[in-house]
C-alpha cells in the first residue's frame, strides 16, 4: 500500500474517509504515489501528522509508512501500540522502501518510517530525522516457488538453469539489492525475467505461477505459506538485511512507536513471523 | 489556450472561479514538472541508460501496436459502422469496455488469458513451449488492449457518418465489400483515422498498469518509457524527470496534431 492514496483506517470513526479493506499492495495506486506526491507539492497539500499545537480533541493519528515486507506483521504491532496508548490511531501504509523514503522527502505527512534495509534509509533528508535510528529486525532471502514447483528448483544453484523464469525485486528496493548481492557473492548467473517494484509484487508473480521462482524474504514465504513453497538458502550463503525505523515527525508518539518496535511483545510478533530479532549490540 | 470570447450574461465570477481552479489543477503539476527540471543538465540526464533504452523500446512497441491497430481496428470499425444486427450493438458496447477498465485490471485479465496458467496461455505453454508474459510481445499485447478501443470508437464514429449512397454506387460499379472498404470508406474517413491513430498511439505510449502486471519490468525488453520513469524516480530522479519531460513534449505534439479537433 502506499502513502499517497491508500491509507487503511482501522477505526473508521471519522466520517468521510472510505475504508480500504484491501491489505495487499495494489499496483496502480503504488504506481501513482510518486506522481501524486509530486503533484501535491505545489499545491502545498500535506497529509496527516499533526504538529504539537496543543492537545487535539479527537483521536491522535500516527502515520507509519513501511516497507512492503512488513505488511502482515506491523498490523498486530500497531494494535499493541494502540492498546498502550488509548486515543491514538495508528495508520499503516505500505510501499517499496525506496518509495517510502521518497514520499517523506517530497513532503508526505508521516510520523514513522520502517524500512527493509539500511541503505534505503540513506536518501532520507536530515531534516526529516527526529531521534535515533533503531534496527528492530533482520530478514533473509528465500526462494519462493509455485506450490507444484514446475521449474524443479531445489537449491540456489538451480536458479542458473536455462529456460527458468525467475523474478526479483528492482535494485532500488532492499530485496533487490540483497538479491543482487547474493547472486554476485555466490557467483551465480541468473536470467531475471522481470524486476518487480516491490517484494510483494515479486511474490505475486510466483503465486500466480507466472514465474518458476522469485527471490523474496523468508517472511514473505511464511506469510504466503499455503500459496507458495519456500526453498531455503543456507545461512552461510545468505544475505542479511537490517530493518531500520526512525521517527520522521516531531511528535513524541513517533519516537514511542520506534521504541515500541523494540519491545518484547513486538519482537515476539516479529520472530513469530520469521524475522530475525533486533541485534543486541550496544 | 482559453478562447477569449466575449462573456455573455451569466458568466460571472461564480463560474469563473471554479473554472479557474479546474484549469489551475490541470496546469500546476505540469508547470511543477518543468520547474523541477534541471535544464542545464538535461542532456546529461537524457543520456542515462534507462532513458534511451526505455524510449527505444516504447518507439518499437508502439509502432508495432499501431500497425496492428490499423490492420485489426479499421475493418472492425467498418463492420460495426455498417452492420445493423443486434449482435453488432453488443460488439460495439463490448469493444469500449477496455476504455473504462482500470489498466491494471486489464493486465490481470491479460495474465489470466495469456499467462502460463491462463485460458489460452496454458495450452500455448504446454504444446508449443511459448511463454508470453515477461516478453516484448506481452508489452505489445498490453498496449494493443488499451489502444485498440480508442481507435475503433473514433473511426467507427467517422465511418457511420458516411453517406451509404457511396457504398451503393461502388456496388453498382461492381466493387465487392472489400474493395468498397479500401477504395471508398478508408479514403473518405482519413481525418478520422488520423485522429483515432493519434489518440490510440498516445494511449499505447502511456500504458503502465497493464504492462507492469502482464509483462513485468526488464530494461530493454519490457521496461517501456512509463515504467522507466517509475523505476528511475527512486534511483535517478533527474533522469525520471527528463524522461517525463520527453513524454510531456510528445503528448503536447500529439495534441497539436489533434488541434483541429480540440483547440478550435
Amino acid at each position: 500500500m502506499n502513502g499517497a492514496g491508500n491509507r487503511r483506517r482501522r477505526h473508521p470513526r471519522r466520517a468521510g474517509i472510505p475504508r480500504v479493506a484491501d491489505r495487499r499492495a495494489s499496483s496502480p495506486l503504488r504506481t501513482l504515489a510518486p506522481a501524486l506526491t509530486l503533484a501535491a507539492l505545489p499545491l502545498g497539500a500535506c497529509a496527516a501528522g499533526q504538529d504539537s499545537a496543543g492537545q487535539p480533541a479527537e483521536a491522535l493519528t500516527l502515520t507509519v509508512l513501511a516497507a512492503a515486507s512488513l505488511t502482515d506483521v506491523l498490523e498486530p504491532i500497531a494494535d499493541g501500540f494502540e492498546g498502550d496508548h488509548p486515543g491514538v490511531d495508528v495508520e499503516l501504509s505500505f510501499a517499496a522502501s525506496s518509495t517510502v523514503v521518497q514520499q517523506v522527502n517530497e513532503g508526505a505527512g508521516a510520523d514513522v518510517v520502517a524500512l527493509a534495509g539500511e541503505s534505503s534509509l540513506e536518501p532520507l533528508a536530515d531534516e526529516h530525522r527526529h531521534g535515533d535510528v533503531a534496527i528492530f529486525a533482520t530478514n533473509q532471502l528465500e526462494i519462493a516457488v509455485p506450490v507444484d514447483n514446475p521449474g524443479a528448483v531445489e537449491s540456489l544453484d538451480d536458479l542458473a538453469q536455462d529456460g527458468l523464469t525467475v523474478v526479483a525485486c528492482a535494485e532500488q528496493v532492499p530485496c533487490g539489492q540483497a538479491a543482487a548481492t547474493l547472486l554476485e557473492e555466490q557467483d551465480i548467473t541468473v536470467q531475471i525475467a522481470s524486476y518487480e517494484p516491490d517484494v510483494r509484487a515479486t511474490l505475486t508473480k510466483v503465486e500466480l505461477g507466472e514465474a518458476d521462482a522469485g527471490l523474496v524474504y523468508r517472511t514473505d514465504v511464511a506469510a504466503a505459506a499455503d500459496r507458495v513453497r519456500g526453498v531455503a538458502i543456507p545461512e552461510e550463503r545468505n544475505v542479511v538485511n537490517h530493518y531500520p525505523a526512525v521517527a520522521v515527525s516531531e511528535q513524541e508518539l513517533a519516537r514511542s512507536f520506534v521504541d515500541h518496535l523494540l519491545s518484547d511483545t513486538s519482537q515476539r510478533t516479529l520472530t513469530d513471523a520469521g524475522f530475525g530479532a533486533a541485534p543486541t549490540d550496544p | 489556450m482559453v478562447a477569449d470570447r466575449p462573456a455573455g450574461r451569466g458568466s460571472g465570477w461564480s463560474l469563473r472561479i471554479p473554472a479557474g481552479i479546474g484549469l489551475a489543477f490541470i496546469l500546476l503539476p505540469l508547470v511543477a514538472l518543468l520547474l523541477r527540471t534541471d535544464w542545464a543538465g538535461l542532456t546529461t540526464h537524457l543520456s542515462a541508460p534507462v532513458v534511451g533504452q526505455s524510449l527505444r523500446l516504447s518507439a518499437v512497441t508502439t509502432s508495432v501496436t499501431m500497425v496492428l491497430v490499423w490492420l485489426l481496428g479499421t475493418p472492425l470499425a467498418w463492420l460495426l459502422a455498417r452492420s445493423d444486427s443486434r449482435l453488432t450493438a453488443w460488439a460495439r458496447a463490448l469493444v469500449t469496455v477496455p476504455l473504462v477498465l482500470p489498466p491494471v485490471v486489464g493486465g490481470v485479465a491479460l495474465l489470466l488469458a495469456w499467462g502460463r496458467r491462463g485460458v489460452l496461455g496454458g495450452p500455448l505453454e504446454s504444446w508449443f513451449g511459448i511463454g508470453v508474459p515477461f516478453t516484448t510481445v506481452a508489452v505489445v499485447m498490453a498496449e494493443l488492449f488499451v489502444a485498440l478501443p480508442f481507435y475503433v470508437v473514433s473511426v467507427e464514429g467517422a465511418m457511420r457518418g458516411l453517406d451509404r449512397r457511396y457504398d451503393q454506387v461502388a456496388a453498382t460499379l461492381g466493387a465487392g465489400p472489400v474493395r468498397t472498404f479500401l477504395t471508398v470508406a478508408v479514403p473518405m474517413v482519413l481525418p478520422g483515422i488520423a485522429a483515432g491513430s493519434a489518440l490510440a498511439w498516445a494511449r499505447a505510449l502511456g500504458e503502465f498498469g497493464a504492462t507492469i502486471t502482464f509483462a513485468g519490468s526488464f530494461p530493454g525488453r519490457t521496461q517501456t518509457a512509463p515504467l522507466g520513469v517509475y523505476a528511475a524516480l527512486e534511483q535517478d530522479p533527474q533522469a525520471a524527470i527528463a524522461l517525463s519531460v520527453v513524454m510531456l513534449t510528445v503528448s503536447v505534439l500529439v495534441l497539436g496534431a489533434l488541434r483541429s479537433r480540440w483547440l478550435r
